[in-house]
């Protein structure tokens, strides 16, 4: 177990620094100029000069990757051209709500998904099954911005039950969980559905019925453990789902997270931000995969990490 | 009614013993299909004695199986119910007993193991717990004491280790040990009932041996009817007081065991019996004809294997070093001659299918394997497929080695396809030929796979192996998944084809009756290595290794005079294929016991 996790640390090690090398090459052939971004339209050639050497934006591709890999190793993701303050300590202001965020989206995932799934499963071809499946047909279809555009309207202004925007209390978090987690609740919905009807056709569970269990046992006990581990894998590749998502939400919710830290920064071209939320983005979804891998084995026995 | 079931059951000595336990009057079972409804099992009436062995018998969609999931209310829903009829259990009508009530009976009162122990425990959850939550949910007890019950249950179906065994899984555990589990669980509440639906024919058939004999065991201590549903005529003789033998959902003929064997009624149960492949015993072994080529010298191998070894690694530590290996198949050699059948016996995980596959192509192998003369050793890629045309292979499955896209014409037209042979005419008439050859007819061609039953796919199989004339067919279990009848009569046809065309087989199965009905020379392997290997008559009459002798003894004889008292049990379970690296298994050593059969030592 120590020694799987050792290696894939490695292994997730190799993948930031591919992401970065990516990132960072992306950035370089950008046709956008972040220099006259920061020199500004009025900006004397000279200046704008000045400020590419300040920047080392002067240098050779190489060059410019070798210093800013050797500063990131030792916690150095560099300085905002446009704020002027550290990235990574604009980060890690910011990184909390992100977090914060993305387990509600979560959380409203699993909630939603697997008990629509679990129902639609168990009813199988009933009206109820067909009704909850085109929910998620819609959830996974609808796009992001008019999913919370909708959910704001309708429970923010006109019901008036939840802040239209902001950070702070339970009830601002929740439309924008719903509308991050609504794509997920909806795939998760299908996924528990098909593997919740597969499970239930299992011998075991003939055996289970035949033993004289309650249905309700039958169903938590016995199928939803088997059911619910292809969901389990998926969460791990939802967080890079999300690290799309809440550049959205938390545009269209005023939600201070890293999202909106991004979205600020590719409209500025402010290369360093760009550059530290891309890594902590593949560095959630890295560890999130690693997550997914390291709970398996404890719902599923037969699984062993090697 | 959990206070009338208690009443019953307390009453149990008191009751007359004449009084059937269960009874099932007139029980018709539908069938919601595409057509509309169909009787799969029609009006069907039987009685259970207390203690009694009733075997309901027949071949597969004879409603066998059915008959014991409408004892149980387990009926697949929503397609199957109950239409008419009734099941008397005591004073209960299980017929149109509410659920709640039925799920009280279930478990406690008749119980039930199925056909599959690999599949029937749920895999992510211990079997303690499995087997815990089958006493508690009938009798509410204390954790601790449920554990103790569990464990009284593992000890009670002679599991070794019982309570360490608790926190496996069912992974850990290998066939016999799960069915032994599910035994267990079924027992654990002393029943008055169990049903048990094929309950060994997933297994070895030194397990089966094992496992028969703890079901009697147990039925002699507690007192518990037993319903034994089963398609070998061999585990009927060997377990029943009374038998049931079905048809298409009816009852065909009922009587006691012995005189069912011994003056079957109908013709239907003449033929089933007729077909059973039997081993000859002791001196009527010898009267069996001589086959005509054993005398005729020793004809040119058609394929020769020496030394063959197949080893896949397994990777583990912190860099996924390979760290162990399975020796699957270890130092095997043989050959086969033309119009030659050898079969390979075993049991599940002996290397017998690995070997077939080497053979084939299909696994990587050391050790060198010769075609019609020609070694494939230092042969390129193209070189070694156009040699192993000569190769072919039958699978165990009908159902899944025929694609359910394609038409069958067209599946049996494929090797001749690949290997780019004759025009498409050419090929269309060939195959028709294919068909008619092995008991189709030819405008079947246009048909998609499931619209055959799995004798007539088998056929397809067969066909589609003989495309290319090939000199050497390995059949790998071919027969094992047919019902007796059909299996009979594509044995038959293997051996009509192989005087015809003069093919060698390799013939792989697990079935010894099998074996010792269509093998000229016959090779028994254990743990990766041949340990005897003979002609049929060496091997089947003269066993001189322990393991062959063991595995000869535990085959079911169908004749229920013949019933076995005691069946020696195996201590421990076959040891693992899996070693250390740097640590390969002793290799065996064959010396001649004389006339050609070989022998471990």
């Amino acid at each position: 177990m120590i020694a799987y996790i050792g290696r894939r640390l490695i292994q997730s090690a190799l993948i930031l620094l591919g992401v970065s090398i990516i990132t960072f090459a992306l950035l370089y052939l950008l046709p956008a100029d972040p220099v006259r971004q920061i020199a500004g339209r009025s900006a004397t050639p000279q200046t704008v000069e000045n400020i590419r050497q300040q920047l080392g934006l002067d240098q050779p591709f190489f060059v410019q990757y070798w210093r800013y890999l050797t500063n990131l190793l030792t916690g150095d993701l560099g300085r905002s051209y446009i704020q002027r303050s550290e990235v990574s300590e604009l980060i890690v202001s910011r990184l909390p709500a992100s977090l914060l965020l993305m387990l509600g989206a979560i959380f409203c995932e699993l909630a939603i998904g697997l008990t629509m799934g679990l129902v639609a499963a168990t009813k199988r071809g009933s009206a109820t099954d067909q009704t909850l499946m085109l929910t998620s047909f819609v959830g996974v279809s609808a796009p992001q911005f008019v999913v919370g555009l909708l959910l704001l309207y309708v429970f923010a202004v006109r019901l008036g039950w939840f802040p239209i925007g902001g950070y702070g209390t339970w009830k601002h978090l929740v439309l924008p969980s719903l509308t991050l987690g609504v794509l997920g609740a909806g795939w998760y919905a299908r996924m528990m559905r098909s593997s919740m009807i597969d499970v239930l056709r299992q011998d075991y569970i003939r055996t289970a019925r035949a033993k004289g269990l309650r249905r309700g046992t039958i169903l938590v006990r016995h199928a939803l453990p088997n059911a619910i581990l292809p969901v389990v894998a998926m969460i791990g590749i939802d967080i890079g789902i999300f690290m799309g998502g809440i550049v959205v939400v938390e545009s269209v919710f005023g939600w201070p997270g890293i999202g909106q830290l991004a979205w600020q920064a590719i409209q500025r071209v402010d290369i360093p931000i760009i550059m530290g939320v891309t890594l902590v983005s593949a560095c959630a979804i890295v560890l999130g995969n690693l997550l997914a891998d390291i709970v398996a084995p404890f719902i599923d026995p037969r699984i062993k990490l090697r | 009614m959990s206070a009338a079931g208690q009443t019953t059951a307390s009453t149990k000595p008191a009751a007359e013993a004449s009084a059937p336990v269960l009874e099932a009057i007139g029980l018709t079972i539908s069938v919601r299909g595409e057509e509309g409804e169909r009787e799969v099992v029609s009006d069907l009436s039987f009685s259970l004695a207390r203690g009694e062995t009733l075997c309901i018998a027949g071949e597969s969609g004879s409603g066998k199986s059915m008959t014991s999931l409408a004892i149980m209310g387990l009926l697949p829903q929503p397609a199957a119910h109950l239409s008419k009829g009734s099941i008397r259990f005591g004073n209960l009508d299980l017929s149109n007993l509410p659920e709640s009530q039925m799920r009280r009976i279930r478990g406690d009162r008749i119980a039930m193991i199925f056909q599959e122990p690999m599949t029937s425990l749920n895999p992510v959850l211990s079997i303690g717990r499995q087997i815990m939550e089958a006493i508690e949910v009938h009798t509410p007890m204390s954790r601790r004491e449920a554990r103790r019950r569990a464990i009284d249950a593992l000890k009670s179906v002679r599991i070794p280790d019982a309570e360490r065994r608790l926190d496996n899984y069912p992974h850990e555990l290998s066939g016999g040990m799960r069915q032994r589990v599910m035994i267990a669980m079924a027992l654990a509440l002393k029943p008055d009932i169990l049903i048990a639906d094929e309950p060994t024919t997933a297994l070895d058939v030194t397990v089966q041996g094992e496992v028969l004999e703890l079901l009697r065991d147990l039925q002699r201590e507690t007192g518990t009817s037993l319903i034994l549903i089963t398609h070998d005529m061999g585990v009927v003789a060997e377990m029943a007081d009374r038998v049931i033998i079905m048809r298409n959902g009816r009852m065909v003929e009922e009587g006691k065991a012995v005189d069912i064997f011994a003056s079957p009624q109908t013709d239907y149960t003449r033929e089933l019996l007729a077909a059973v492949p039997r081993m000859r015993v002791g001196a009527e072994a010898r009267q069996a004809p001589e086959d005509p080529q054993a005398s005729a010298g020793v004809p040119a191998p058609v394929a020769t294997v020496r030394g063959l070894q197949v080893r896949f690694d397994l990777h583990g530590g912190f860099f996924g070093r390979v760290d162990r290996r399975v020796h699957a198949v270890e130092s095997v050699s043989f050959s086969i001659a033309r119009d030659e059948t050898l079969s390979l016996v075993g049991e599940s995980g002996c290397g017998k299918s690995t070997t077939a596959k080497a053979i084939a192509g299909l696994v990587p192998y050391s050790g060198d394997i010769a075609i019609d003369g020609r070694s494939l050793h230092g042969l390129s890629a193209a070189e070694r497929n156009a040699v192993r045309r000569d190769v072919q292979m039958i699978f165990q499955d009908p159902y899944a080695s025929l694609d359910p896209r394609m038409r069958v014409g067209d599946l049996v037209a494929e090797p001749l396809l690949i290997h780019r042979i004759g025009s498409r005419e050419e090929r269309r008439n060939q195959v028709a030929s294919l068909f008619e050859r092995v008991g189709l007819s030819a405008d079947q061609m246009d048909r998609y796979p499931h619209e055959f039953s799995g004798g007539q796919r088998q056929r397809i199989c067969i066909a589609r192996a003989l495309a290319l004339k090939p000199k050497l067919i390995i059949a790998d279990e071919s027969v094992s998944a047919l019902d007796v009848s059909v299996q009979a009569r594509v044995l038959k046809l293997l051996k009509d084809l192989q005087r015809e065309f003069g093919v060698a087989y390799l013939f792989i199965s697990h079935d010894m009756a099998v074996v010792e009905n269509i093998s000229d020379r016959v090779a028994v392997m254990y743990l990766g290595q041949i340990v005897e290997m003979g002609t049929r008559d060496q091997v089947f009459s003269n066993p001189r290794h322990p393991y062959t002798r063991r595995l000869i003894e535990a085959v079911p004889v169908p004749d229920p005079k013949l019933r076995r008292t005691h069946f020696a049990r195996l201590d421990r379970e076959i040891p693992s294929a899996v070693r250390q690296v740097g640590d390969p298994p002793p290799l065996l050593h064959l010396h001649d016991a004389g006339g050609g059969h070989l022998v471990a030592q």
